[in-house]
């Protein structure tokens, strides 16, 4: 079968930086195919030289046997290319419709054409068998809906190769199946779709082949069908697969200690955010916190770290009574939070790794007391060098880091501040399998080190394996906790099925 | 592109530090129009020495830009954190009025006149600084309510009337605005005093990192534990005490508290001579020295073509069509543009 898309050596520079080096890429027709690779493998680079955000510096783009060299992402439109990014670029205060056709109004001498605006859209959404009010105001669906408007508006000009850029993440998996389902149903329309995520079991689940991408280089094209997960991480990292075994076997989480908990929280509780619940957090333990996106785990870190105000409960640290209701406050009792969503609360983009890295520390010594320059460049290289941050040197903005350097930022700016208790929020979404590696080894050494950890993830597998103790949320309640050997990942999901009941707590 | 770089480093290209980057163009920019006054404007260069002071154009420029300069300081500051003060010109106006008033009609002893003034003009500050930073009301909003009422405030003061103070029964007054320090006019001392005091103030303390983190990410700031609130109200205090200062020097400059007139449109020369000097306003990094360099292109533009026998009237036209091309020069989407056809693509 002719390929729909035929990339021949593409190469492709920014300063100091070789992004693509001889890429090869070919989609056929009627095939979901995965680009996988670790953060700043070049996935993004290939997708921007594809949809025109960046010009290339050599190699040949064909698109139907046709070469193209679109300019600008509307050019690789035309051309039948269409974009779904990762956070959905779409406006929420408008109607769906609205959004749908936005920029390409039909129109009579200059005045807008509302009815057929609201068909086509009705048409599009159709397509993805979506029959949905398109007058409503985007905002009032659920993320899964707009991301399906998203790619309503990506297929509503003429597409040929849709591109889908880490459309999962912020899906639960119902959402996942529905999104999948609809991917199905235009790969069968004839439709190419080039998919990334950062997911292994997705790529699994939906892809026909998978091309992994390493350090801006091809390392190779393979059937999704006979290539093992195992041979395919070590593809992306570049180990070989017997190494990456051992790393997967850790070793099994010893049981926590009987002493006093850290921080103990009785009836904890915010009205229309969390329902009042227990919780207790021991120096050395990681506590896990599982349960659906939305069911209020996000909303229980934010109240222990004092951004949400409690109306119920009462917080103990160290056994003595607190009052938590400012970040600050949490701070200086030894409290530390990596946000869920690093761009919006996480980085400070435009400043230096340095400025990053000692703002907290900073913060807590007040303005006038500022640390020495020479104590800031100590401590920026000691955690570039302890993470692992890949950067060029200390003063690089952080906007330039990858999202797993990003990441890796943030949590260098909280060890400064050597805290009792770390609270991570889905502290490997979006980031590679070596960086989440990274990360879930730094957890064990933290919590060796008599570090308390409040761990919260969608990935089961991680919440399992990195825990000594999960407490499992559900609605907004906390419905259960599993403590060492009952840890498993069927137990937690009957818990959040409700199949089989936890204690209440 | 931050998601995927492929940080590979190849030899880095040697880095100018930022703040060398963000004054080239309006060094550039001033140097160019220094050097099209030294061919055009006659006696442009000159320098005499008349009672052991320094005159000429330059020393005019210097002095004249003085109140621009000052403010700037203050609302690089403020648009450092995301905001924007638009009451600086009717806070001049509150501070001239108010000094006339006191250290002239009711002869107070300078100093507590000056303190007075200040203390006023800090709490204009603190009127701006506690609507933006504890109600959340938008910067421009905020301080537009100040921008219009203050010119009211200060007719209030003089019961809207023009006060002259001619005759020097305050001397002290008149040499702030009129005197020389080791042969340069007194407001350039001034200047320099309040530029070097802003740049430790902000950089030798951690004050400058707490206020770029505040505008770049206001969030994230309040999650690593900066006071963000504080921060925000603290540039609006500081912007308000420049302002005093220089509605101080504006009075004694003509002798006079003119309520309708002092500091009339300053806000928006202040806020462009941030802009050139390269802070965004958007917020995040900020550059003092570049926002003084900002004034002293507008006031070397405004006095050339003073000098060039041109009607008061149009003046604004000449001077926009610079500050158009600084700022379009600053733009990195513009260079690309007009630099395409001289850079070849590597192949």
């Amino acid at each position: 079968m002719n390929p729909l898309l035929q990339i021949c050596g593409l190469t492709k520079s920014f300063p100091g930086v070789r992004a693509l080096e001889g890429v090869d890429f070919a989609v056929r027709p009627g095939e979901v195919h995965a680009l996988m690779g670790e953060n700043g493998a070049g996935k993004s680079t290939l997708i921007k030289v594809l949809t025109g955000v960046y010009g290339r510096d050599g190699g040949s783009i064909e698109l139907g046997g046709r070469a193209i060299a679109p300019r600008s992402p509307q050019d690789a439109e035309r051309e039948g290319i269409s974009t779904v990014y990762q956070e959905v670029n779409l406006i929420p205060e408008l109607s769906v419709a609205e959004n749908i056709c936005l920029g390409r109004q039909s129109t009579v001498g200059g005045l807008i054409r509302w009815g057929a605006i609201r068909r086509r859209a009705q048409q599009a959404l159709a397509r993805l068998g979506l029959d949905i009010d398109v007058t409503a105001t985007l905002s009032s669906y659920s993320i899964a809906i707009q991301q399906m408007v998203a790619i309503a508006r990506a297929l509503d000009v003429q597409a040929r190769l849709l591109i889908l850029d880490e459309p999962t993440s912020s899906l639960d998996e119902q959402e996942v199946a529905e999104l999948f389902a609809v991917l199905r149903r235009l790969r069968d329309d004839g439709l190419g779709i080039v998919f990334i995520t950062h997911f292994l079991d997705q790529v699994y689940a939906i892809s026909d082949r998978i091309t992994v991408l390493r350090n801006g280089k091809l390392v190779g094209t393979y059937e999704a069908a006979g290539l093992p997960k195992l041979s395919l991480i070590a593809h992306m990292i570049g180990k070989d697969p017997a190494e990456v075994e051992a790393m997967s076997q850790a070793p099994p989480p010893p049981a926590p200690t009987g002493a006093e908990a850290f921080l103990r929280a009785e009836q904890l509780g915010r009205a229309g955010s969390i329902a009042p619940m227990d919780l207790a957090i021991h120096a050395g333990e990681v506590v896990g916190l599982a349960g659906l996106l939305g069911s209020g785990r996000t909303e229980l870190a934010r109240l222990l770290f004092g951004i949400d105000r409690s109306d119920t409960g009462r917080v103990e640290v160290e056994g003595r009574s607190v009052r938590l209701g400012h970040p600050r406050r949490a701070i200086a009792l030894g409290l530390a939070f990596t946000p869920e969503d690093r761009k919006i609360a996480g980085i400070i983009p435009s400043l230096s790794v340095r400025e990053n890295i000692i703002l907290a520390l900073q913060a807590s010594r007040g303005p006038w007391r500022r640390l020495a320059a020479s104590r800031q460049a100590e401590l920026a290289d000691r955690f570039i060098d302890a993470l692992g941050i890949k950067t060029p040197d200390r003063e690089q903005a952080v906007a330039n880091l990858s999202g797993g350097n990003q990441q890796k930022v943030i949590l260098g700016r909280w060890l400064a501040m050597e805290p009792r208790l770390l609270i991570l929020d889905e502290p490997t979404r979006g980031i590679d399998v070596g960086a989440k590696a990274e990360i879930e080894k730094l957890m064990a050494n933290l919590r060796q080190k008599g570090m308390a950890i409040l761990f919260i993830s969608s990935e089961l597998e991680e919440v399992v394996r990195d825990s000594q103790r999960v407490i499992v949320l559900r609605d907004r309640c906390k419905i259960g906790e599993l403590t060492g050997g009952q840890i498993d990942e069927h137990a937690i999901m009957h818990m959040i099925a409700g199949t089989q009941g936890g204690e209440h707590g | 592109m931050p998601e995927d770089t492929g940080l590979r480093t190849l030899p880095s290209p040697r880095r100018l530090p930022a703040w060398a980057g963000k004054l080239l163009w309006p060094v550039l920019a001033l140097a160019l129009l220094l050097a099209f006054n030294a061919v055009a404007t006659p006696n442009f260069f000159n320098l005499e020495i008349r009672d052991g002071h320094l005159y000429g154009s330059l020393i005019d420029i210097l002095n004249h830009g003085a109140k621009v300069m000052i403010l700037a300081l203050g609302m690089t500051l403020v648009i450092a954190t995301g905001g924007v003060d638009l009451s600086v010109g009717a806070v001049m106006a509150i501070a001239g009025a108010l000094a006339a008033m006191v250290i002239h009609v009711h002869a107070w002893p300078f100093a507590a006149g000056l303190a007075l003034v200040l203390g006023v003009c800090l709490l204009a500050g603190a009127w701006n600084g506690m609507l933006v930073a504890v109600f959340r009301v938008q910067p421009i909003v905020a301080t537009l309510i100040l921008m219009v009422a203050g010119r009211g405030v200060a007719q209030l003061l003089t019961d809207g009337k023009i006060i002259t103070f001619t005759d020097p029964a305050n001397p002290a007054l008149i040499f702030l605005g009129n005197g020389h320090l080791l042969g340069l006019p007194f407001p350039v001392a001034i200047v320099a005093v309040m530029l070097a005091l802003t740049v430790l103030l902000t950089r030798r303390t951690a004050l400058g990192l707490f206020i770029e983190s505040v505008g770049d990410n206001e969030t994230a700031s309040h999650f690593s534990g900066v006071q963000a609130r504080s921060v925000k109200f603290m540039v609006y205090v500081f912007s308000a005490f420049c302002a005093g200062v220089a509605g101080l020097i504006a009075a004694s400059n003509i002798k006079a508290a003119d309520s309708n007139n002092a500091g009339l449109y300053l806000e928006l020369d202040a806020i462009l001579a941030v802009v050139i000097g390269g802070t965004a306003l958007t917020g995040g990094r900020f550059y003092l020295v570049g926002a003084v360099i900002g004034a002293l292109l507008i006031q070397t533009l405004t006095t050339t073509i003073f000098m060039r026998d041109v009607s008061a009237h149009i003046i604004p036209l000449p001077k926009a069509l610079v500050i158009v091309i600084v700022c379009l020069l600053q733009s990195p989407a513009f260079r690309r543009k007009i630099m395409a056809p001289f850079v070849r693509r590597a192949a």
